[in-house]
C-alpha cells in the first residue's frame, strides 16, 4: 500500500472550499445586481455619473438595463409625482423576482422639499423599499455605498426560502 | 346622492389604440431610457414613419411656481436648483438677477465676475452632459464615458467653490456667498488649457463618424419660421442662422466687457446643432480665461450693501449689533421688495431662461412665473417629429436638450 503523506497544514489547507448552496447563489446574485434605468429627476444625473467613468458601477456587477424584465433592482432616482405613480407600480410589478428597490434622494424617501399637491410623499407608499438613501442629490459615492449595503443584505437572505412579502409603509 | 366625480380627463385618454386605418399608436414614455426624463409622446405611425406626435408633459410637475408664492425670496433660491438640474447655477443666477432688478440692487464687481465664471462652468457642464447623453442615445458609448470624465473635472471646480456637485445654490441675491477659494484660479487655468484638447477628442470621434453623420444630418430640421413661431431659443435658434444670444443682446453681469463670439450656423439640422454646441464650449473657455485678469484686478467684496434687503457679511453679523438685528429680521420675516413686477431673461445653456416676479410688497412674491426654454422646445416636437422615422425621434429628443425639471417645474 502506497504510503504517502500530504501535509495539508503546510500546503495551505485542502484545495476545497466548503459553502452552502444558499451562500453561493446569493453571492452570485449580489454581485450581478442589474439596475433598471429609472431616472426621474435630478438624482438621475448622479446615477448616470455613478455609472460613468470616474465612479464606474460596472465593477460592482451593476449594469443599467432599460427593461424591467432584465433588472434586479430599481433605483428610484428623483421625485415621484402623482401623475407618474401608476407607472412606477406597473414597472415594479413587471420586474422578475427576486427584486429590490433603492430609494435614492430625499424626494424619493419622503417627498423632500416638495411638499406640494403634485408629489407623492415618499415612494414607499407605492412600492416597498429596501434601502433609503438620503441626500439632495446624493453623491455617486453614496449610491455606491447604498449598493454595497444592498449586496450585504442580499447575501444574508435565503436563496430558496420564499421571501416574506414586503410591506408598503 | 351619488357624488359627482370631478376628475379632469387627460386628453390622451381618448386615443384609441385599436384602429383599422393601418396606423399604429405608440406610447413613448413616460419612462423611456432615452426620453431624457419623463417625456410621454403619443406617436401615430404609418409603417416606421411618424405622422402625428403629441407630447404629454407634467410627469415631473412638482408645483414649483406655487411653492415660490409661499416662500420668501431667499428661501426659494435653492428650489431653483432643481429646475434645470444640469446647470443649477444658471437658474440661481436668473432668479437672483430678477430679484435684484426688483429691489434695485446691483452685485459688486467681483461678484459679477465670479458669477460669469460659474455660469460658464455650468454651461460647459451642461453641454458636456448633452453630448454624453445624446451620443449614448444615438449609439456612441465611448463619447459618454469621455464626456463624463471631463465633466467630473468641471464638477470638481464647482465643488471647490460651493461644496455641491449638482445642486449648487452658488449664487445669492445681491452677490455670491463667498470669494473664490485658494487654488481655484490655478485649477481653472489648468482646465482651460486642457479642455480644448478634450473637445478635439470628441470631434475626432464624431465629426467624420459615418453612423453619427447619417443619424444627425438632415434630421430634425428647424427652419427660421418654425423656430420663431414656437419661441425657440438658445442653440436651437442659433442653428437656424439667427445670431441671437442674450449675453450679447442685453448684456448682464460683465458680459459686455468680454470679447467672445456667438457661434451660429444656418444648417438648421441636428448635425449643425452638434457643431454649435462644440463651438459654444470653446467660447465658454475663452470667456473663463478672460475672467481671470478681470478677477485679479477687482477689489474684494462679494455681497451688495443694502441693509434693507440683504444681510451683512458673517463677520459683521458676529461683531456688530445692528447687523445682527438686520440679519435676524431678514431671516425670520424676509425681505420686502417694493410693489412692482419684473421680468428678467438670461441665456441659460438651453436658451432664454426668464423669471417673472410680481411683488405686492410682501415677503412672498404674489406670482412667480418661470419661462423655461425646454418647455417651448417640447411643444415644438409636435411640429418637428411628423415625417421622421421612429428611430429619429430619439435623435431629435436628445438633440433638443430638454430637461424635465424645468419643463414641468
Amino acid at each position: 500500500m502506497a504510503q504517502h503523506k500530504v501535509n495539508y497544514a503546510a500546503e495551505g489547507g485542502l484545495p476545497v472550499v466548503l459553502t452552502t448552496v444558499d451562500k453561493l447563489v446569493q453571492w452570485g446574485r449580489s454581485n450581478s445586481v442589474w439596475a433598471l434605468t429609472y431616472g426621474l429627476a435630478c438624482c438621475a444625473i448622479e446615477m448616470m455619473a455613478a455609472g460613468a467613468s470616474r465612479y464606474d458601477f460596472d465593477r460592482f456587477g451593476t449594469i443599467f438595463r432599460a427593461s424591467p424584465r432584465q433588472a434586479d433592482i430599481m433605483v428610484v432616482a428623483g421625485t415621484l409625482t402623482k401623475k407618474h405613480a401608476e407607472f412606477i407600480r406597473r414597472l415594479y410589478d413587471q420586474m422578475a423576482e427576486p427584486k429590490w428597490v433603492i430609494s435614492m434622494g430625499s424626494c424619493a424617501n419622503t417627498g423632500g422639499m416638495f411638499n406640494t399637491y403634485a408629489t407623492v410623499q415618499g415612494v414607499d407608499r407605492i412600492i416597498p423599499v429596501d434601502i433609503y438613501l438620503p441626500g439632495c442629490a446624493p453623491r455617486p459615492e453614496t449610491l455606491q455605498f447604498a449598493l454595497m449595503m444592498l449586496q450585504k443584505q442580499i447575501r444574508r437572505e435565503s436563496a430558496f426560502r420564499a421571501l416574506k412579502p414586503k410591506r408598503l409603509v | 346622492m351619488k357624488q359627482q366625480v370631478n376628475r379632469l380627463q387627460p386628453f390622451f385618454e381618448n386615443v384609441s389604440f385599436d384602429r383599422d386605418d393601418n396606423h399604429m399608436v405608440v406610447n413613448f414614455g413616460p419612462q423611456h431610457p432615452s426620453a431624457h426624463g419623463q417625456l410621454r409622446l403619443i406617436l401615430e405611425l404609418e409603417g416606421e414613419e411618424v405622422i402625428k406626435a403629441t407630447p404629454d408633459v407634467g410627469y415631473l410637475h412638482r408645483g414649483m411656481e406655487k411653492m415660490g408664492e409661499n416662500m420668501m425670496y431667499n428661501e426659494f433660491l435653492p428650489t431653483t436648483d432643481r429646475m434645470d438640474y444640469i446647470a443649477s447655477t444658471s437658474n440661481n443666477h436668473s432668479f437672483a438677477l430678477a430679484v435684484e432688478k426688483l429691489i434695485n440692487v446691483e452685485a459688486p464687481r467681483r461678484a459679477k465676475i465670479i458669477r460669469v465664471m460659474l455660469l460658464e462652468i455650468n454651461r460647459i457642464i451642461s453641454h458636456l452632459f448633452w453630448i454624453a447623453t445624446h451620443a449614448l442615445d444615438v449609439g456612441a458609448m465611448t463619447i459618454f464615458l469621455y464626456a463624463f470624465r471631463e465633466r467630473e473635472f468641471v464638477m470638481d471646480l464647482m465643488e471647490d467653490y460651493c461644496g455641491a456637485r449638482l445642486t449648487h445654490s452658488a449664487i445669492r441675491i445681491g452677490g455670491v456667498p463667498q470669494d473664490l477659494p485658494e487654488g481655484f484660479i490655478e485649477s481653472m487655468d489648468k482646465f482651460i488649457k486642457q479642455f480644448p484638447i478634450d473637445i478635439k477628442d470628441y470631434e475626432d470621434l464624431l465629426d467624420k463618424n459615418r453612423i453619427w453623420k447619417m443619424r444627425l444630418e438632415d434630421v430634425g430640421v428647424i427652419d427660421q419660421e418654425m423656430a420663431q413661431s414656437w419661441g425657440v431659443s438658445g442653440p436651437a435658434l442659433r442653428a437656424t442662422g439667427f445670431q441671437w444670444d442674450l449675453r450679447k443682446e442685453s448684456p448682464y453681469e460683465v458680459y459686455d466687457e468680454i470679447d467672445f463670439d456667438v457661434p451660429f450656423t444656418d444648417s438648421c439640422d441636428s448635425f449643425g446643432r452638434y457643431k454649435l454646441y462644440m463651438n459654444e464650449m470653446r467660447q465658454s473657455i475663452k470667456i473663463m480665461a478672460q475672467c481671470i485678469p478681470l478677477y485679479e484686478a477687482s477689489e474684494a467684496g462679494v455681497m451688495a450693501h443694502a441693509p434693507e434687503y440683504i444681510s451683512a457679511s458673517k463677520e459683521e453679523i458676529m461683531t456688530q449689533n445692528y447687523a445682527l438685528m438686520q440679519h435676524f429680521v431678514l431671516v425670520t420675516q424676509g425681505m420686502r421688495p417694493p410693489v412692482g413686477e419684473v421680468y428678467s431673461a438670461t441665456e441659460s445653456p438651453k436658451g432664454e431662461l426668464g423669471f417673472y416676479i410680481n411683488s405686492q410688497g410682501d415677503p412672498y412674491p404674489y406670482r412667480l412665473k418661470v419661462r423655461a426654454p425646454s418647455f417651448w422646445h417640447t411643444g415644438l416636437l409636435q411640429d418637428l417629429l411628423p415625417g421622421h422615422q421612429l428611430a429619429d425621434v430619439v435623435t431629435i429628443i436628445g438633440n433638443l436638450n430638454i430637461v424635465f425639471g424645468e419643463i414641468d417645474r
